[in-house]
């Protein structure tokens, strides 16, 4: 029961980002394959495999209950799109289904050990700019290029627009990640705890963690993929609302 | 050169402890937000829905100011760039 032996269990800590599983070498450029890519690449396949078996073998009335959850699930989001965006961004719903299906996978591996994909920037930062370049490009549609080009005579627009995708991204990877390092904290401290205390089992680890997984992995990812697929609908409805 | 990593290292804590300081900002006014929320909700309960939606998409954005602290002290605390330039 010293202090030492505290601070001993906490010597484990290390937070780094997402390990190199192997690189390769494109024309002298190292390409680095990480944990993310891989585990987005399982996410993608976990996706396509979970649509197909939701949509297989159709009927017009539906017999099966899994053709009645793909509808319900079809009409939420066409719902959403619709009481956020308006009748005439229907064509989005199909985006924001993907980008809100990736994002609450993505964060939610990390209940079955895995590393969260959305705790590394790279991935909210590809989405945000895919957002961006919609926004972008709703605005040109609403305009046209010379009104477009025309906003930008005032340089702080310019600014306002860059923000976009650095707020959004750094909003859905902080929350992540700092969820997932506060955890860890908690957790190699509730360790350190209990080697201190002299207990062979870690018996502190029991409740705190998964009260505290339970906020910031279901509740704030949850949260953070709503936010990101609101902020995308409103901004690309918002490029065209002087009628 | 040991010597200026230590300084370097301790600056570095100082400034992601500094950085932290903008958590209050958000925090006031997620609180204040949260409090008009309740207000609305007490007055017209049957539109709690829509009040709690908006409420945390407010909120999310309110907290950008203090999670873009956040990331700045990550960087100090785990990947400090200053180690690199010495």
């Amino acid at each position: 029961m010293k202090a030492s032996d505290f601070i001993q269990g906490m010597k484990e800590i290390n937070i780094t980002g997402p390990k190199v599983a192997f690189h390769f070498d494109i024309f002298g450029v190292r390409i680095n394959v990480t944990e993310t890519i891989i585990i987005s690449w399982v996410i993608v396949l976990a996706l396509t495999l979970l649509v197909l078996f939701l949509t297989h073998n159709m009927k017009k009335k539906p017999e099966k209950k899994r053709q009645v959850i793909a509808e319900f699930l079809v009409k939420t989001v066409d719902n959403l799109v619709k009481s956020t965006m308006g009748e005439r961004y229907k064509s989005f719903g199909p985006y924001i289904a993907a980008l809100f299906a990736s994002s609450i996978f993505g964060s939610l591996v990390s209940l079955i050990g895995l590393r969260s994909v959305t705790a590394d920037y790279s991935t909210t930062l590809t989405w945000a700019l895919m957002s961006f370049v919609m926004i972008e490009a709703a605005k040109i549609k609403a305009d046209g290029v010379g009104g477009y080009l025309k906003s930008f005579i005032n340089p702080l627009n310019i600014v306002s627009e860059v923000s976009t995708p650095v707020s959004m991204s750094f909003r859905h990877f902080g929350n992540v990640a700092g969820g997932m390092i506060i955890s860890s904290l908690i957790y190699f401290a509730l360790t350190g705890l209990s080697n201190a205390v002299g207990l062979a089992v870690p018996v502190f680890t029991i409740g705190l963690p998964a009260v505290l997984s339970l906020y910031f992995d279901l509740f704030s990812g949850f949260m953070q993929a709503f936010i990101f697929i609101m902020l995308t609908m409103i901004y690309i409805a918002s490029a065209k609302t002087e009628e | 050169m040991e010597n200026a990593r230590a300084l370097i290292l301790a600056a570095s804590a100082i400034g992601a402890g500094l950085a932290m300081i903008a958590g209050i900002g958000p925090g006031i006014g997620e609180g204040y937000a949260v409090g008009k929320a309740c207000e609305a909700i007490g007055r017209q309960p049957e539109s709690s829905g829509a009040v709690t939606r908006t409420m945390f998409i407010g909120c999310a954005v309110a907290e950008s100011t203090g999670i873009y602290a956040f990331v700045v002290a990550l960087i100090l605390m785990f990947i400090n760039p200053f180690l690199g330039k010495l």
